[in-house]
């Protein structure tokens, strides 16, 4: 008998997907060979059009109607998965092989409760009864830390936050012990905080169970802290594969290699160079090159490159690369980004909010039958004061209901402020849009998370673009065409957009066309909401280098607010931390993000998946979520949550702003050399 | 659960009045009072002025409106001008014949409609799919009147199958009279079959592409209980509100059918009450119409709040 461990529960061999559409089939994954053995977790990586999730459909043998397994085969403990009948491969889906799910709102039934969904596993493959079966959800729920698991089982998933949902979907799935478990971005989508948690879940239960793991993200961070092998996957093929330490240390293939290096890191500081990208963007897939699905975007490529499409290679143990010229990877070291000229600008406020609050009404369900409703307030925004100087950067952070959205739409005028005062140049704004003068309207311009939604479908970029400088008076044509022209090019689109629909762009060029938009009317100030967050990270980068090209040469004030610590680090002069409505902490962005810092930020800071973390890392997880900003806790806000918690001072009494060394406030009971204290030891080790 | 279902109820009082309002001033409005109605329009003014009087005709509106409604609550519907028949009791015999023929029409729109849906939401793309979908978008297009006398065609005079006449004795049995309703019980149900199937495909589709079908195959249920249990509570949602809205269809179906088949029911007794001017009839008669309706829209709510924990939790 074979030892356990040593036989793969998964091998894919020279996979082929294609898909059949109306222009043509074309092939989403080519070639694709790995193994998963048990007890081990295999992280396969890539951008958006990469193929991994038709891998993962691919596996479990569930792929749209119109893909197709076109080459290789998929063994599940030897046996070829596309031999089984579809009866015997039903036995295997759910008992033996598990899945999770990028969204657990969607991949639970709306209509059914929690309880009733994670028996169905129990009764269908382990022959349980009713009773049985419910029991056994709620040992399930109670081994991934589900609080109170006996009242979540009886609840409806829309009763419940994105974590624990994800904690039932992660649980569903280990009712049976499956041998294998396929995680496709399980902790995309939660915020940072909560997928601190559920990665800690996940490293936790692979030493509880001998499963072996299949995850698939985006995310390289994230693969590099929880994976012991790692695949990248580009356009469909598979460009590297070996152990955690060779891809992420060690990387030979130019893909892997600038895509760690796109990654905006705290090492880096403040906007002291410009951020390493890869040129040129992911192929459709209806245009993959012939060659090496890379070679026009790589700077190493040669002639051969682009015209044999070059095999896996292993050049270590275990250490596979399809590129040719791996052995020259290391030049890639050398090639140094652009640093950024430090510009002399005095500082000059441009933006001023004071004490600015915004309440939304709530009917809050009273007692009995027709219960009268007592009037409560949403607090999104409860008393905000900042400024933002001219030609700078103010990031603003903080978890999904912090209030910094609303912050946003209360500054450009969507949303009319319920007090406090907005002063904008030294004028005074109105409260709403209509409120406000043209001029005024002019100087505040927005980019939104999502350019998919942001531009409209049936509008050309010319016209788009050209809307904001119409309104502003021009009416010459020519001169208006010049105009959208000179900002497509600023925003490195070439005159060939200047006609096309937004349907015709990618992600990230949609993105620039509304970062044209919004220079389009010579703003002052830009608000920036999540602007890089549904793009690709090789994307990423190179938007993040255009934004601040762009306020160097304008002098444009931006607001830019995100979740991730580091791209706001990268791009800010201050930040703002905000959390239920408050700014706990802001100061300069370096200061800001080095102790002593609020407890809340060093909680958001912690819990970042940091690609090489050398050293130790302090461990900082925050129970729960962010209370409702219906009943927002007394004392400091964050008391429910603090995990430095000095004693009920806390509970009873708002804390005060203490001031620290050159610019850097923190709101916070505990004093500040105690703090720093308390957090210096761990940071240090980093 | 007992909350919004009183909730719901209260919706539908407060329906009925603001329609009972429309109607009393609706029929107040038109030319011509009662009294004229009654006495012709060559009646002396004095004897015009005592059945005014007789009537309670010469009080002020709303005291007119309240007596009018409080007597509808209680059942006095008053007597019909034309036929000085009791309304109420005309009414309700009406009903008993149009409650049948529209029970009818349920069961032949309703489950078929349903499980053609999901057959076609199964069978997307498929030739399946596409003639289902093709016959019933025919079937909407075309009216009662024409469905109605393309069937008397066909089944009553070419094949004799079906009386061409649903005339029947009054008091006659369901199982007796059944012959005669199942042509126009056709009639009025093929537009509606057409709604339900199509709005049962769509939102089947719907479900069968979400994350959470997709995840209960992966789970290894069986496909027909994934179905049963996940496929169809959420696929009937929107189907429900079409049915709840193709009753109003089909009283409206029911006037043209009716008349078209010669069948005693409400609707040609409403058709019969307006071409008469009899107001306490047209009044009776539009009153149980919104009643109909808005109990069958209470229903609706129900059944959807049962499906959908989401709504009755609200």
């Amino acid at each position: 008998m074979v030892k356990k461990g040593s036989v793969p529960v998964l091998e894919v061999e020279k996979l082929t997907v294609s898909y059949e559409t109306e222009r043509g089939v074309y092939q989403a994954v080519r070639d694709i060979s790995f193994s998963v053995k048990s007890h081990e977790s295999f992280g396969l990586v890539g951008e958006s059009g990469s193929g991994k999730s038709t891998v993962a459909l691919a596996i479990v043998r569930y792929l749209a109607s119109n893909g197709k397994v076109t080459g290789g085969n998929v063994r599940f403990h030897g046996t070829d998965v596309y031999s089984l009948p579809i009866s015997k491969l039903r036995s295997f889906w759910g008992s033996k092989i598990g899945m999770v799910y990028q969204n657990p709102q969607a991949a639970l039934n709306p209509t059914i409760t929690i309880g009733k969904q994670l028996a169905e596993m129990g009764k269908t493959h382990l022959g349980m009864s009713d009773r049985e079966a419910r029991q056994k959800a709620c040992e399930i729920l109670e081994m991934v830390a589900m609080p109170d698991p006996e009242s979540v089982i009886d609840r409806y998933p829309y009763q419940l936050s994105g974590g624990m949902l994800q904690r039932c979907v992660i649980a569903m799935a280990l009712i049976t012990k499956p041998e294998l478990l396929i995680m496709d971005e399980p902790t995309t989508g939660l915020d940072v905080t909560t997928q601190a948690v559920i990665l800690d879940l996940i490293a936790d239960l692979q030493k509880k169970f001998d499963s072996a793991i299949l995850y698939i993200t985006h995310n390289l961070a994230v693969v590099a802290n929880i994976c012991d092998r790692i695949g990248v996957m580009y356009a469909g093929n598979l460009m590297e594969q070996g152990t955690t330490q060779q891809v992420v240390a060690g990387s030979k293939h130019p893909y892997t290699f600038k895509l760690l290096e796109c990654v905006p890191r705290f090492e880096h500081g403040r906007k002291k160079q410009l951020l390493s990208v890869i040129p040129g963007s992911i192929p459709r897939l209806d245009e993959i090159p012939r060659g090496c699905v890379f070679a026009p975007r790589c700077i190493l490529a040669e002639r051969t490159c682009s015209i044999e499409r070059p095999p896996l290679i292993e050049i270590g143990q275990n250490h596979y690369t399809s590129c040719r010229l791996w052995k020259r990877v290391h030049e890639l070291k050398a090639v140094k980004p652009e640093a950024i000229a430090d510009r002399a600008l005095e500082d000059i406020p441009f933006l001023k909010v004071t004490g600015v609050k915004k309440y939304y009404p709530a009917r809050v369900k009273g007692e009995g039958i027709f219960g009268k409703r007592k009037r409560k307030y949403i607090k999104s925004v409860d008393g905000v004061t900042l400024w933002v100087n001219k030609g700078r950067t103010l990031g603003i952070v903080g978890e999904s209901g912090s209030g910094k959205t609303t912050l946003a739409r209360v500054i450009s005028g969507l949303a009319g402020a319920t007090s406090g005062d907005i002063e904008l140049d030294g004028e005074k704004l109105g409260k709403t849009i209509p409120e406000r003068k043209q001029t005024q309207l002019r100087k505040i311009q927005m980019v939104f998370q999502n350019p998919e939604t942001s531009l409209n479908p049936y509008h050309t970029i010319a016209e788009t673009v050209g809307r904001p400088i119409t309104l502003m008076g021009k009416s010459n044509k020519r001169e208006i065409r010049d105009r959208v022209i000179s900002l497509l090019n600023a925003v490195k689109l070439s005159s060939h957009y200047y006609s096309r629909l937004p349907g015709e762009l990618s992600g990230g060029e949609k993105q620039r066309v509304a970062i044209a938009r919004a220079f389009a009317s010579v703003p002052g100030l830009i608000i920036l909401d999540e602007p890089l967050s549904s793009l690709d990270v090789s994307v990423q980068g190179s938007l993040l280098n255009l934004l601040i090209e762009l306020q160097l040469q304008s002098a444009t004030s931006y607001i830019f607010i995100s979740h991730d610590l580091a791209v706001v680090q990268h791009i800010s002069d201050w930040v703002v931390v905000m959390y239920l409505g408050h700014i706990v902490e802001w100061g300069d962005a370096v200061k800001v993000l080095k102790p002593p810092f609020h407890p809340y930020t060093e909680a958001l800071l912690s819990a970042i998946p940091v690609i090489d973390s050398k050293g130790v890392r302090t461990r900082i997880r925050l129970e729960g979520s962010v209370p409702s900003a219906l009943d927002i806790p007394s004392g400091c806000r964050f008391n429910t949550r603090c995990p430095r918690k000095p004693g009920e001072i806390c509970r009873v009494e708002e804390p005060p702003w203490q001031e620290g060394k050159d610019d850097h406030w923190i709101r916070c009971h505990i004093p500040m050399d105690k703090l720093d204290k308390l957090q210096q030891p761990a940071m240090d080790k980093t | 659960m007992l909350r919004f279902t009183l909730r719901r109820l209260g919706f539908v009082l407060l329906t009925f009045l603001i329609a009972s309002l429309l109607i009393f001033s609706l029929t107040e409005i038109l030319p011509g009072d009662v009294a004229t109605m009654v006495l012709g329009r060559f009646a002396a003014p004095s004897a015009l002025q005592n059945l005014r009087a007789k009537l309670g005709l010469d009080r002020p509106v709303y005291i007119q409106y309240i007596s009018w409604l409080s007597n509808f609550v209680i059942g006095k519907w008053g007597v019909s001008i034309s036929t000085n028949a009791d309304v109420l009791g005309l009414v309700m015999h009406r009903l008993r014949n149009s409650g049948m023929l529209a029970l009818v029409g349920c069961l032949i729109y309703i489950p078929p409609g349903i499980f053609l849906g999901i057959v076609a939401a199964f069978r997307r793309n498929k030739w399946l799919d596409q003639i289902i979908s093709m016959t019933s978008l025919a079937f909407i297009g075309l009216p009662e009147f024409v469905t109605g006398v393309i069937l008397i065609a066909i089944f009553a005079i070419k094949l004799r199958i079906f009386p061409a006449s649903s005339a029947i004795d009054p008091g006659a049995s369901f199982i007796k009279i059944l012959p005669q309703l199942i042509l126009p019980g056709i009639t009025i149900a093929l537009t509606n079959l057409a709604y339900v199937i199509r709005m049962t495909r769509s939102s089947t589709v719907e479900v069968l592409q979400t994350e959470y079908v997709r995840s209960a195959y992966l789970k290894g249920l069986r496909p027909g209980y994934v179905l049963r249990k996940h496929v169809l509570k959420n696929a009937l949602l929107p189907t429900v509100t079409i049915i709840a809205i193709s009753i109003a269809y089909l009283i409206g179906g029911l006037i043209i059918t009716e008349s078209l088949f010669s069948y005693p029911g409400v609707g040609r007794l409403l058709l019969f009450a307006i071409s008469h001017r009899d107001l306490p009839l047209i009044q009776a008669t539009s009153m149980l119409i919104v009643l109909i309706f808005s109990v069958s829209n209470f229903f609706a709510d129900i059944i959807y709040a049962y499906l959908d924990p989401r709504i009755r939790y609200k």
